[in-house]
């Protein structure tokens, strides 16, 4: 049941097309950070990426072997848990179909891994099929530490939570294993179309 | 909602009285969410400023200006209103009483709320681990809940003035770097855990400072409100 919040009118910014923000979602042009920890700076001499877990052989690609895979440059609307949403965010990076071109896996779900110990899980599923990416690049500059540089996870059609930051890698599994902030009761799968927040929504 | 209270010329407590209300952890936040008549809403998060032992809700909401939710609330609100509350939320950014290290809380501007929550409620169990408040603000004007951080009970709470200090000053009238935190925290070896919230520049430097004092990332919890840059507090 919703109640009508006396006095409260609220600001519609007539510039945005509201079909484009999900429910409970407003519009900035700022870009703000939430981490739950330190901004880890890692050294890209030692970077790389890894996808093992329930797969043939695991495979890993170096920062310089990542970078001369062929990449793309997208742009997105990306919606926060925190209740900000973004639109046209332009990022580039390498598509999951690529780096998932070539692993032989029966796994159906995936735990993103990151620098700093953060984790976070989805159905391979949403990983394909031109929805995901691993980005190192925002708006044609090397992407900010803060924002989860060298390189972030980009699942835009979900949370943004999702989005794992200083991405490293990623396990796939057979069985789906709740990750940080699913453990502290934020929705499992994180549609913000369907405002799934939290635990229950 | 029961009662506003001033705390700055910005930043007003509003508390609620909320039928239903299980148990919260202290730094865990709420979803606000304001509804207009033709439906519109607006949602924010605010953090809880009470501790689960007061007997009420309390939120300490700082006015933005041109902001859509915080001037709402800060300003039109009205003793017996209803708004819509929902929580608590969050789980990591939350402390509570445990045996153990000591525990350290950085505060810059309104990210006070949530660590005062984590100091009243170390009182209210009379914990036994050491607690420690570095928490900076503009002015001495600027100090959310300043009787109660500054009485003679307060606890461990050190203040830091960055742009104004009131003459006889004798607490701390610098930015929150490297040196003020190696000087106010507990050393690394010591293993406290930190709580820190503010905007986000303030939370990058003083996070930053702590892991290059060699304190453990993962013992160094963050909170960040407000915009990307964000002035000093
Ligand atoms: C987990 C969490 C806990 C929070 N707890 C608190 C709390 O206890 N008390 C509190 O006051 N706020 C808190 N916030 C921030 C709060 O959710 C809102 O973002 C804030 O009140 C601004 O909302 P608004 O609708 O008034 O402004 P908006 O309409 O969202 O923004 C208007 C303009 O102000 C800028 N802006 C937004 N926030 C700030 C800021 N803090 N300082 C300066 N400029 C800003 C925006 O970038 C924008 O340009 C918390 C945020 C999070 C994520």
């Amino acid at each position: 049941m919703t109640r009508i919040t006396r006095g409260f009118h609220g600001r519609r910014r007539p510039d945005v097309d509201p079909a484009r923000v999900p429910p409970g979602q407003y519009v900035t042009q700022d870009f703000p950070v939430l981490s739950a920890g330190p901004t880890p700076h890692g050294s890209l001499d030692t970077w790389s990426f890894t996808i093992r877990g329930q797969v043939d052989q695991p495979h890993t690609w170096t920062f310089d072997e990542f970078q001369a895979l062929p990449r793309e440059t997208v742009t997105r609307d990306i919606h926060c848990v925190t209740k900000w949403s973004k639109l046209d965010t332009v990022w580039t990076g390498v598509s999951l179909d690529t780096l998932l071109d070539g692993v032989e896996t029966s796994a159906e779900y995936v735990t993103a891994f990151s620098d700093g110990g953060y984790t976070t899980n989805l159905p391979l599923e949403d990983l394909t099929g031109g929805r995901a990416w691993i980005a190192f690049s925002y708006d044609d500059e090397p992407l900010h530490p803060e924002h989860g540089g060298p390189a972030r996870l980009l699942v835009p059609h979900l949370y943004f939570w999702k989005s794992a930051k200083w991405v490293r890698g990623l396990e796939l599994q057979p069985e789906d294993e709740p990750g940080f902030w699913e453990g502290y009761g934020y929705h499992n799968y994180g549609d913000p179309w369907r405002e799934q927040r939290y635990a229950g929504d | 909602m029961l009662e506003l209270i001033e705390q700055t010329a910005r930043t007003k407590s509003i508390v609620f009285d909320v039928p239903g209300w299980g148990r919260h952890r202290a730094g865990q936040h709420v979803d606000v969410r304001l509804t207009a008549e033709d439906g519109y809403q607006a949602q924010r998060s605010y953090s809880i400023a009470s501790a689960p032992e007061d007997r009420h809700i309390e939120l300490t909401v700082e006015r933005i200006d041109d902001g859509e939710v915080s001037p709402y609330l800060a300003d039109e609100l009205l003793a017996g209103d209803e708004i819509e509350l929902r929580g608590p939320i969050g789980g990591y950014f939350a402390w509570e009483e445990a045996p153990g290290m000591p525990v350290f809380l950085v505060g810059g501007g309104s990210g006070i709320v949530p660590l005062r929550a984590m100091l009243r409620h170390h009182r209210a169990t009379d914990s036994a681990v050491p607690v420690r408040l570095l928490y900076s603000a503009r002015s001495l004007d600027d100090v959310i809940y300043r009787d109660e951080l500054t009485a003679a009970d307060a606890g461990d709470v050190r203040l830091t003035l960055t742009r104004r200090q009131p003459a006889g000053w004798t607490g701390y009238g610098r930015r929150v770097d490297r040196e003020l935190v190696a000087e106010v925290c507990w050393p690394a070896p010591e293993r406290p855990l930190v709580y820190v919230c503010g905007p986000t520049g303030f939370v990058e430097a003083v996070a930053g400072a702590l892991v290059s004092l060699g304190h453990e990332a993962a013992r160094i919890r963050t909170e960040r409100f407000g915009p990307t840059g964000g002035e000093t507090p």
